[in-house]
């Protein structure tokens, strides 16, 4: 093969890889979505707040130490001991669980029966409530975040794919980080968990049903309040996962919540309300910005990543304005 | 006592349609303006100017503009910042091209150059709703100002890629540039905010306002009763376009005086924005003006009081901000969804009713 052939494979390959990261993210909005009917802009600061709280436990940092210091003029900023990967993920998803549990008392349950698009605003401002309060707890500094999974360019692919090129081409192989497929191996089995208990257990079978029909589930016996509560906590711990994938990847820092930004053209393109359209939809998403970036990048002057998912998902809208495996819409008066 | 109804009859059909019904609410608002144009240009400093003043009445005029798309006509827009940007770079583009123009026709000119582009980035509007469009705006904001980055002739092959105003003169002095007066700076902004939040008044009363509300409350039930979609939506996002521009122009040329798009018109200019007119009111022009006060003072007052008062580190303070406009927008929607218009509005009903509320 020529190396032509070969880097745009590499390209596609990274793409992919990216799309995972993607979908990632965009599985925490479905789940949110399907069982509420909210579009939760937080998912993004969700991520960043949970890879912050891991990052806190594990090096043992004080919570509010800056503010605390500001205060009363102290200077304290550590414990001296963290806690090993294991206990710091528990304890994490234990805050994530706390954090579901006062989202919907303080905020869901008064916001009950208002329009989706007021729901949809009072998430953003769960979204600054959190980047300032995951920043005030934690600091703002840039951390790194290591919980043991491998990382940095796999040399064997580099070696396999050297032997492809065409004798006689300068061709040193593809470049694929090994994190990243950790990451999609992570995410597919996160789906594969998610599916059998949505499939298998009473409380995914409640969530299915609420998803269905939030007042046939009432009527049988399923408390809305509980669900959401569920559904929040495992929307946290999806986020989670994202935030450890990615924080391992390029470090925790405010710019993980941006990827909420990118994970909403990937929704729009799988539709809001399908868990394979999320992966899809991220993998078409990741790919598709990488190629153009490849091919159409270089004419334009680049950085084309910016805006290139958002317009493909506005065309692809024209044609099909519930996403590709959403369920169709029907509008009645 | 106060906002009494009595006395106030209504025998015309001119005085049925006024702005201000009440007596009390027209001398109060004819003071304000009086106020504005006359004592404050006298007292105002370079402080007053550039840290409250201009900022307000530069938010207040975009607040409106995204108000009439967002409030009024029901399309969420998170393009707000790029509409911004391309305000100001029309402006740009407009004077250095043409030095001599006075300086009201380069604002309105870019503000009609934003209105063409949101009408473009409005098209989508026609077949996506709610969220979806709201997605879909966020391609106007990263397209626009990744645009306004790459195109060099945009910023006239500059090299540091930013676009700085000009010194340009109104009657003989200077509204942009280093030299401008504050009071000179100032009468323009509040020329064109009053201007427009008059004209703003006006057309969310008349024909278009009305088939703007009918098209969000209802966007099949007005197509049937004969509102037309494509009229609708297409001129909201044109005229909320417009008053964006103005402000994106004002805010670069007067305001800021030199821009850099990334930083000056990113996505949280977008939020910002959006807040103001949910905290404000949706569906309200006052509600613009107070959101676009509250939102902008309130940070620089925290600050003020955590930084200046007790002495803690500005980062703390700026995430403490955070989490204080963030608790603030979930109290609103919670408390009144309608925002702090509403607030003013129920106070003015029981100012009216008492005290014999029953």
């Amino acid at each position: 093969m020529s190396p032509d052939i070969l880097n745009t494979i590499e390209v596609i390959l990274n793409g992919l890889m990216t799309g995972v990261m993607y979908s990632l993210v965009a599985l925490g909005f479905v789940l949110i979505f399907k069982a509420s009917g909210i579009f939760n802009y937080a998912q993004g600061v969700m991520a960043l707040f949970a890879a912050l709280t891991l990052v806190g436990f594990q090096t043992g940092q004080i919570p509010f130490a800056h503010l605390i210091n500001d205060m009363f003029g102290t200077h304290y900023h550590n414990w001296g001991v963290g806690f090993n990967n294991f206990i710091a993920i528990v304890l994490t998803i234990l805050v994530m669980i706390l954090f579901a549990w006062l989202v919907e008392r303080l905020v869901l349950k008064h916001l009950v029966n208002q329009e989706p698009i007021i729901l949809f605003m009072a998430t953003i401002g769960l979204a600054f409530f959190m980047e300032g309060l995951g920043d005030l707890m934690w600091g703002a500094n840039i951390k790194t975040l290591d919980v043991g999974i491998p990382s940095g360019g796999s040399f064997w692919w580099e070696d396999v794919t050297r032997t492809w090129a065409s004798a006689g081409s300068e061709y040193y192989g593809m470049y694929i980080d090994v994190l990243d497929v950790w990451a999609a191996a992570i995410a597919v089995l996160l789906v594969v968990i998610l599916t059998l208990f949505s499939q298998y257990t009473k409380t995914g079978r409640a969530l299915r049903a609420v998803a269905d029909d939030h007042q046939a589930a009432l009527t049988v016996g399923i408390s809305l309040r509980t669900i959401w509560v569920i559904v929040w906590s495992i929307a946290g711990m999806v986020a989670l996962v994202a935030g450890i994938m990615w924080g391992s990847k390029s470090g925790v820092q405010f710019s993980l919540s941006l990827i909420a930004l990118k994970a909403l053209p990937v929704l729009i393109l799988g539709g809001f309300t399908s868990i394979p359209g999320a992966i899809v939809g991220g993998l078409i998403i990741g790919v598709g910005e990488k190629l153009f970036e490849f091919w159409i990048g270089p004419l334009v002057g680049g950085a084309t990543e910016n805006w290139f998912a958002y317009v493909l998902a506005l065309f692809f809208l024209m044609f099909r304005p519930q996403g590709l495996f959403g369920e169709r819409i029907i509008e009645r008066v | 006592m106060f906002y009494r109804e009595s006395g106030d009859f209504k025998t015309s059909y001119v005085q049925d349609q006024q702005i201000f019904p009440i007596a009390l609410d027209r001398v109060f608002v004819g003071i304000v303006i009086a106020f504005a144009f006359l004592v404050v240009p006298f007292l105002i400093d370079d402080y007053w100017e550039k840290s409250v003043l201009l900022p307000v009445l530069i938010w207040s005029l975009a607040a409106i503009g995204l108000n009439i798309l967002t409030g009024y006509c029901g399309q969420v827009s998170l393009g707000t910042g790029g509409f911004m940007a391309v305000g100001a770079y029309a402006s740009y583009k407009i004077t250095t091209a043409f030095p001599e123009l006075n300086m009201f026709i380069v604002v309105l000119l870019s503000g009609g150059v934003t209105s063409l582009v949101g009408i473009v980035f409005g098209l989508p509007s026609l077949r996506i709703k709610g969220f979806y469009l709201a997605v879909a705006t966020l391609a106007s904001q990263f397209f626009l100002v990744w645009l306004f980055n790459k195109v060099p002739w945009f910023y006239n092959y500059s090299a540091s890629g930013q676009i700085s105003a000009p010194e340009r003169l109104v009657f003989g002095v200077a509204i942009s540039g280093p030299n401008a007066p504050p009071w000179a700076t100032y009468l323009f902004c509040l020329t064109f905010v009053v201007v427009f939040a008059l004209i703003a008044k006006n057309l969310t009363r008349g024909r278009y306002g009305r088939s703007w509300m009918a098209i969000r409350d209802m966007d099949i039930a007005a197509e049937i009763i004969g509102v037309a979609p494509l009229k609708t939506k297409l001129s909201a996002f044109s005229v909320s376009s417009f008053y964006i521009g103005i402000a994106g122009a004002l805010f670069f040329l007067v305001y800021l005086g030199a821009v850099e798009p990334t930083e000056a018109f990113g996505i949280d200019k977008s939020f910002l924005v959006l807040f103001m007119i949910i905290i404000g009111g949706l569906g309200s022009i006052l509600g613009s003006f107070i959101g676009a006060a509250f939102m902008f003072l309130m940070p620089v007052l925290i600050k003020n009081v955590f930084v200046g008062g007790f002495g803690w580190s500005t980062d703390i303070v700026a995430h403490l901000i955070f989490m204080i406009v963030g608790g603030l927008i979930m109290f609103f929607l919670i408390v009144e969804p309608h925002g702090l218009a509403q607030l003013w509005r129920v106070t003015k009903e029981k100012l009216r009713l008492w005290p014999f509320p029953h």
